[in-house]
């Protein structure tokens, strides 16, 4: 029994946080995040480079053929270095096709295939949205895609909770609080889909996971900043990390994320062994991870004091990030209530 | 990452399965009541023979004398979890002073004390904690003058568990009344038969009297007592300390009172209602499967550390902090799920599973104070786990 990342998972990881350190320090991000496309461009090409997009498709179509825990720790990085990606489209797509054959996949992993992902309305389909399918042509509304722009294809869920591979239709942005992340409204009017795969509660569990594993990620870094900042910041004459009420606040915080760490790894490793409780611990990985880190997301900017609240700090990128991951994919509650059919709760005896 | 165990383990989990299954009939009741109960005293001597209690302690002084095994030890509690069987007994002599002595103490030390605590012939209290020094532990008061061959104690402790059952006492004494507070303790062990003890149950919010205060007058013990050196007893403490913090907030505990919890709001109605199919405390119950989830995989890291003979970092430092607390919040919800019937306490034709969760949501608010209170943690994880400095001394004036 070995409880713990391999070597090459950590290799793995150490390196994306060295390129990410260098190539996407906070003033690269707050460029991407003002509308420098140039500088958004250089980091997906950088990124690219690395091999991501196949990291999660099979050898055997040309990728890495690597799990989700592996996935998760690509993910944590970017959330870490709040990073925009499309990984987290390209993975969950890998996943949505693990038993799919290969049209697309080398597609996918030669990134050749850009994908996006629509995958909002299997968990909370709001008024003016909903996708329908008649024949094989998509129609209707789905809201807050992930990595539309610049993307060819789309995953996007219709109303009975199937899936659809079809070319990426009219995309409009849609501003968030997040602006490290471009979300988009995407509008179907006949398109045609090129695949189409049953309704799997993997998909969602899975994009759920990897979502957490990027508040993970931002909410370690918000711990981070606030220890170190506690450690220099001086007030009274002493640093302000030796008074117990501003120690408590760091402690309160580390003890509740280094817990989901684990999580995040079981959860993960479940899935990738077909553990039949991955479902449910994916699933409430993602509720977890969303209250863990909106807790740290306000406590980090408290111990930051006023220059938590500033711009200048850039810390609320990460408290923006943070908040958008709580929503995305299903509200904390929706998600558990998920979790709980998922475990047979919800019916009567 | 790998969640499965080699064959040989797997025949080990078949070996422990068997010997259970093969004895179940002697295991005791909880009829079978007090620390010296012959059946429990029976049962306790059959599992350390078969290598399911006092494993890794050495056969001379009366254990199984296995080689520690951390998988082996894990697979030992999940069948013990498993058929419900009474596991080995765990108090505080088992717990806490063998693993001292085994380390420290003297050969008479060893010989005299290790095989009849192990046994459950003799019953031991620790003597920490005074009125005056609770998480300032070194700050005690409790003194033992030397005269001859033996010292005078005078003085008092508190939160003692166990104290009216004890036959002896591990206790923190201060030796050396002039030197800095942590230079001047001793840890010595003598008799609760000694003349000058008075024991006083200390009836705590439970209703039960789970522990007592101790009182020392003039109380003449032999200096043969002491554990490893006259003044070094902070060092001999501080090795059991983490022991005992250790033993909280064990996970898997956790996780057998949240199956408890589902089963409960399956049963149990409301209106005609299920428990678990009213949405807001069913919110509740997956907010906390998720935390018991978090935990657990927490719990499997240190696990992995442990084998590796690595230290576990801040995965360890905070799981007494979290472990309790969380216990604390399962027990709350049971008694929100059963609403009025929630409150009935110790009896009644409407109790509720014995009354336990009442109780356990009293004894864990407990638990989270005592062995380091929540603060003290916060302090521990904070400065040991993330570097950030101590509080500084306050000034003299």
């Amino acid at each position: 029994m070995e409880f713990a990342l391999s070597e090459d998972q950590r290799m793995l990881q150490d390196s994306l946080n060295g390129f990410l350190k260098d190539v996407a320090p906070l003033d690269t991000i707050r460029k991407i995040a003002t509308g420098d496309e140039a500088a958004g461009a250089a980091l997906a090409a950088g990124l690219d480079d690395l091999g991501l997009a196949g990291l999660h498709v099979p050898e055997a179509q040309g990728g890495l053929g690597l799990g989700l825990l592996d996935a998760c720790l690509v993910q944590e990085s970017l959330g870490y270095a709040i990073a925009p990606s499309r990984f987290l489209a390209t993975t969950v797509t890998a996943h949505a096709m693990r038993q799919a054959g290969d049209d697309f996949l080398p597609g996918i992993a030669s990134g050749d295939i850009r994908m996006a992902l629509a995958l909002t309305e299997l968990s909370s389909r709001r008024d003016g949205a909903g996708v329908a399918v008649d024949g094989d042509k998509l129609t209707g509304t789905s809201l807050l895609a992930v990595s539309a722009e610049g993307s060819t294809h789309l995953l996007a869920a219709d109303t009975t909770g199937a899936l659809n591979l079809v070319e990426t239709p009219a995309a409009t942005p849609m501003q968030t609080i997040d602006r490290t992340r471009i979300f988009s409204e995407v509008v179907f009017s006949g398109n045609a889909r090129a695949m189409s795969l049953k309704p799997d509660d993997e998909v969602l569990a899975a994009a759920r996971l990897l979502v957490a594993a990027d508040t993970l990620g931002a909410a370690q870094a918000m711990i981070d900043k606030a220890v170190a900042y506690a450690a220099e910041r001086q007030q009274f004459g002493r640093v302000i990390g030796s008074f117990q009420a501003v120690k408590h606040m760091c402690a309160e915080m580390a003890a509740r994320l280094e817990p989901s760490r684990a999580l995040i790894w079981h959860a993960a490793h479940a899935l990738d062994t077909g553990e039949p409780e991955g479902l449910a611990m994916a699933t409430l990985a993602k509720s977890h991870l969303a209250e863990a880190g909106t807790f740290i997301a306000r406590t980090s900017t408290e111990v930051h004091g006023g220059m938590g609240f500033t711009d200048l700090v850039g810390l609320h990128y990460w408290f923006k990030r943070i908040g958008v991951n709580r929503q995305l994919f299903g509200s904390p509650e929706q998600t558990r209530m998920d979790a709980a059919r998922l475990q047979g709760w919800l019916e009567t005896a | 990452m790998d969640l499965s165990l080699s064959p040989e383990y797997e025949a080990f989990r078949k070996e422990v399965a068997e010997i259970l299954s093969a004895n179940a009939h002697l295991a005791p009741t909880p009829d079978d009541r007090g620390m010296k109960n012959p059946k429990r005293q029976a049962w306790q001597k059959l599992l350390i023979e078969n290598g399911l209690a006092a494993r890794t302690i050495p056969t001379e002084y009366g254990g199984f004398g296995a080689e520690p095994d951390i998988l082996k030890s894990r697979i030992i509690a999940e069948e013990f979890a498993r058929t419900g069987l009474p596991r080995a007994m765990s108090n505080q002599g088992i717990s806490m002073l063998v693993p001292t002595l085994l380390e420290l103490g003297t050969p008479e030390q060893k010989a005299a004390y290790i095989r009849p605590t192990l046994y459950g012939e003799m019953i031991w209290c620790q003597g920490y904690s005074e009125p005056g020094a609770g998480s300032d532990l070194a700050a005690l008061r409790t003194a033992a003058v030397s005269d001859g061959d033996d010292y005078v104690i005078n003085g008092s402790k508190i939160w003692t568990s166990t104290a009216k059952q004890a036959d002896m006492i591990f206790c923190l004494v201060r030796t050396d009344p002039t030197a800095k507070k942590h230079e001047g303790i001793s840890y010595i062990l003598f008799s609760m038969e000694t003349p000058g003890i008075e024991v006083r149950p200390l009836v705590d919010m439970t209703g039960a009297a789970n522990f007592n205060e101790v009182f020392f007058t003039d109380v003449r013990v032999p200096k043969s007592g002491i554990v490893f050196a006259e003044n070094k007893g902070w060092q001999v403490a501080n090795a059991t300390l983490t022991h005992e913090r250790g033993m909280l907030g064990d996970p898997n505990a956790t996780k057998a009172r949240l199956v408890e919890l589902v089963e409960l709001m399956k049963r149990e109605t409301v209106n005609g209602e299920r428990l678990i199919d009213n949405p807001l405390l069913r919110d509740r119950l997956l907010k906390l499967q998720g935390e018991v989830y978090a935990m657990q995989a927490n719990g499997l890291r240190i696990t992995t550390h442990r084998l590796k003979k690595e230290g576990a970092g801040l995965a360890g430092l905070v799981v007494k902090l979290m472990g309790c607390e969380l216990n604390h919040e399962i027990a709350r919800l049971a008694i929100d799920a059963l609403g009025e019937l929630g409150v009935m306490y110790e009896q009644g034709e409407h109790l509720r599973a014995n009354g336990s969760w009442q109780a356990r949501y009293m004894y864990d608010l407990g638990l989270i104070i005592g062995g380091g209170t929540a603060q003290i943690q916060k302090n521990i994880i904070a400065e040991r786990g993330l570097g950030l400095p101590r509080e500084p001394k306050p000034a003299k004036a």
